[in-house]
């Protein structure tokens, strides 16, 4: 299968008022009690252990899941493991009007597929995305997919260098082809 | 076109035309690690470049300074971990004595003006006080930078402020700081190089300058530049994503409330808050002039019976000139608890966390929900948090 089409279904970070959550930052995805970890496979469980309402986030999400979170996503520190969690769960990609610039570059430096979505508020408001929905998307047109509801929308496709790592599966493999 | 003080600098790195916008292979002056990512940079390290050396052990480091000493086997088996590593390297370790590695950098001479440093801080920008480029990195770009000496990077786009008029006497520069965490909120200057301007910032001492730096993490932006009476400054024609001016005449002290550092209101607001402990300290107010200017509110007075004042220096060095100018002194007498160096009070590290209900002012930077426990935290600057210590509820000096 083509590496830049993807699919997955829509998990869609809302709050108890039902709006999408916004800054959610590096402890509210994996908090400072855990950084000592450095093994990969053990970062999962603790995955938005410190974010309200989503701490069962583990226990519920499947492998391929896109979240969908609100701008400035992975405000904060500058820990790895919080992308590494995600990877841990096999999360397939997470989409958001904005990253913070550290947690953009960590996910794109391993390999792990974050992407800019557009008018996303409109989306959420119009049920375009809900969660469950099957989403279809391709990293490298832009082109996005809900396959449940037959309709299409955009994200931002991946910067050439974000897309040459994520091909070659992560800046160490990408730093060995260009030397 | 003119240049940006973050287009020169990358461009003093890079082979490639580094106008904002573009993507470019920056060299690296500095590449380093903390007791926290590092391990994890230690291990990426050796698991894709084996035993291979580090491109210039030179220019690679290591800085403990988030649980220093080591409070748990975890942090004692990474800490030695690094230590290994960097024996077998002969690659520099400023251990655990030593304190906040941004500014042991900045100490050292090793962040220098118009330099590039990198590091798994993401404070690391904090460096823009003193005209270098920092940038925090994950471990996955620590290692490679590592090996490499080097990284890609988007040319980021420079917004200009310019603060008019002069604050009150009674604001410190983390005043002036989360006055701007308000203003610039977390999308005025996001993912971009702020250049600030006015005499308000144009007079602030290197404490002062690293103090609205370190911030500027919390505004969302790359990092901050103050160009006035500095090392470094943009030409005359460079251009600019935009422009934003904001008038702080008679600006007052202020306070961050929970849940985030942009939510800001005037000390007056929150005068009578119940607190249960205060904290000084952090990248962020960590140097010796802000110990001084809490030990001169302290002097004469005893922090509050039921309240307890952690005060954590940023460097070995702070330590130092606080023993020195008496100023250790103050503090002890005052009843505050005084501990080494380093990054506690922010993260678990070696300084305690707050409990449920418990409600805490400090002068650190982050006060996100369950950041240091799970109490409330309250941000304001040294003679704020000194002063709601005496009192027991937050004050500021005025009110003793």
């Amino acid at each position: 299968m083509d590496k830049d089409i993807r699919q997955g279904r829509a998990v869609v970070l809302l709050n108890e008022h039902g709006k999408i959550i916004e800054d959610i930052d590096t402890d509210q995805i994996f908090h400072n009690a855990h950084l000592h970890i450095t093994d990969i496979a053990q970062m999962g469980p603790y995955a938005f252990g410190n974010l309200e309402g989503w701490k069962d986030f583990p226990k519920n999400c499947g492998e391929g899941d896109i979240l969908i979170a609100g701008r400035n996503f992975g405000a904060g520190s500058s820990r790895q493991q919080a992308v590494d969690c995600f990877t841990a769960l096999k999360v397939g990609a997470i989409f958001a009007p904005s990253f913070s610039a550290i947690y953009f570059r960590n996910a794109v430096n391993s390999g792990f597929p974050v992407l800019k979505i557009h008018d996303l508020e409109a989306l959420i408001a119009g049920k375009g995305i809900v969660t469950d929905d099957v989403i279809r998307f391709d990293v490298r047109s832009g082109r996005a997919e809900n396959v449940t509801r037959g309709t299409a929308f955009k994200i931002e496709p991946m910067s050439p260098v974000q897309h040459d790592i994520f091909v070659a599966g992560d800046l160490f493999k990408y730093g060995k082809r260009i030397k | 076109m003119g240049r940006t003080i973050i287009e020169k600098i990358i461009q003093a790195h890079s082979r490639d035309d580094a106008a904002a916008g573009r993507i470019v292979w920056m060299d690296l002056d500095v590449r380093s690690a903390r007791d926290f990512g590092g391990p994890n940079v230690v291990k990426n390290f050796e698991q894709e470049y084996g035993g291979a050396a580090p491109a210039d052990p030179r220019k690679t480091f290591f800085t403990f300074d988030l649980c220093a000493p080591a409070c748990s086997l975890k942090y004692a088996d990474n800490q030695q971990a690094c230590r290994d590593f960097a024996r077998k390297h002969g690659i520099e370790v400023f251990d655990v004595d030593r304190g906040v590695g941004t500014h042991v950098m900045i100490e050292e001479g090793l962040a220098r003006p118009s330099g590039t440093v990198v590091g798994t801080d993401s404070h690391m920008n904090i460096l823009g006080a003193v005209g270098c480029f920092g940038q925090g990195m994950g471990d996955v770009d620590i290692a490679f930078a590592f090996k490499t000496g080097r990284t890609w990077f988007e040319v980021p786009e420079s917004v200009k402020v310019v603060l008019k008029g002069r604050p009150s006497a009674a604001a410190e520069a983390k005043d002036l700081t989360l006055f701007l965490c308000r203003e610039l909120g977390t999308k005025k200057i996001a993912l971009r190089s702020a250049e600030f301007y006015g005499e308000a910032v144009r007079n602030l001492a290197l404490s002062g300058r690293i103090t609205l730096c370190s911030m500027i993490t919390e505004m969302a932006g790359i990092i901050g530049f103050i160009p006035e009476n500095g090392p470094i400054v943009a030409d005359g024609d460079a251009a600019y994503a935009d422009f934003i001016e904001l008038d702080i005449d008679g600006l007052p002290p202020q306070i961050a409330v929970p849940p985030s550092p942009n939510t800001v209101r005037p000390l007056a607001d929150l005068r009578g808050t119940r607190i249960d402990s205060g904290f000084i300290g952090s990248c962020t107010n960590g140097r010796t002039e802000d110990f001084a200017r809490a030990a001169e509110i302290l002097k004469g007075h005893k922090v509050k019976k039921r309240v307890m004042l952690k005060i954590v220096p940023a460097t070995r060095r702070v330590y130092e000139e606080m023993l020195e100018r008496g100023i250790l002194e103050t503090l002890f007498q005052s009843g505050a608890i005084v501990v080494n160096p380093g990054c506690g009070g922010c993260a678990e590290g070696h300084v305690g966390l707050t409990g449920k209900g418990e409600t805490q002012i400090s002068t650190g930077n982050r006060n996100f929900p369950g950041k240091q426990g799970k109490g409330q935290t309250y941000l304001a600057g040294p003679a704020v948090v000194a002063a709601s210590c005496v009192a027991g509820e937050i004050a500021g000096p005025e009110d003793l």
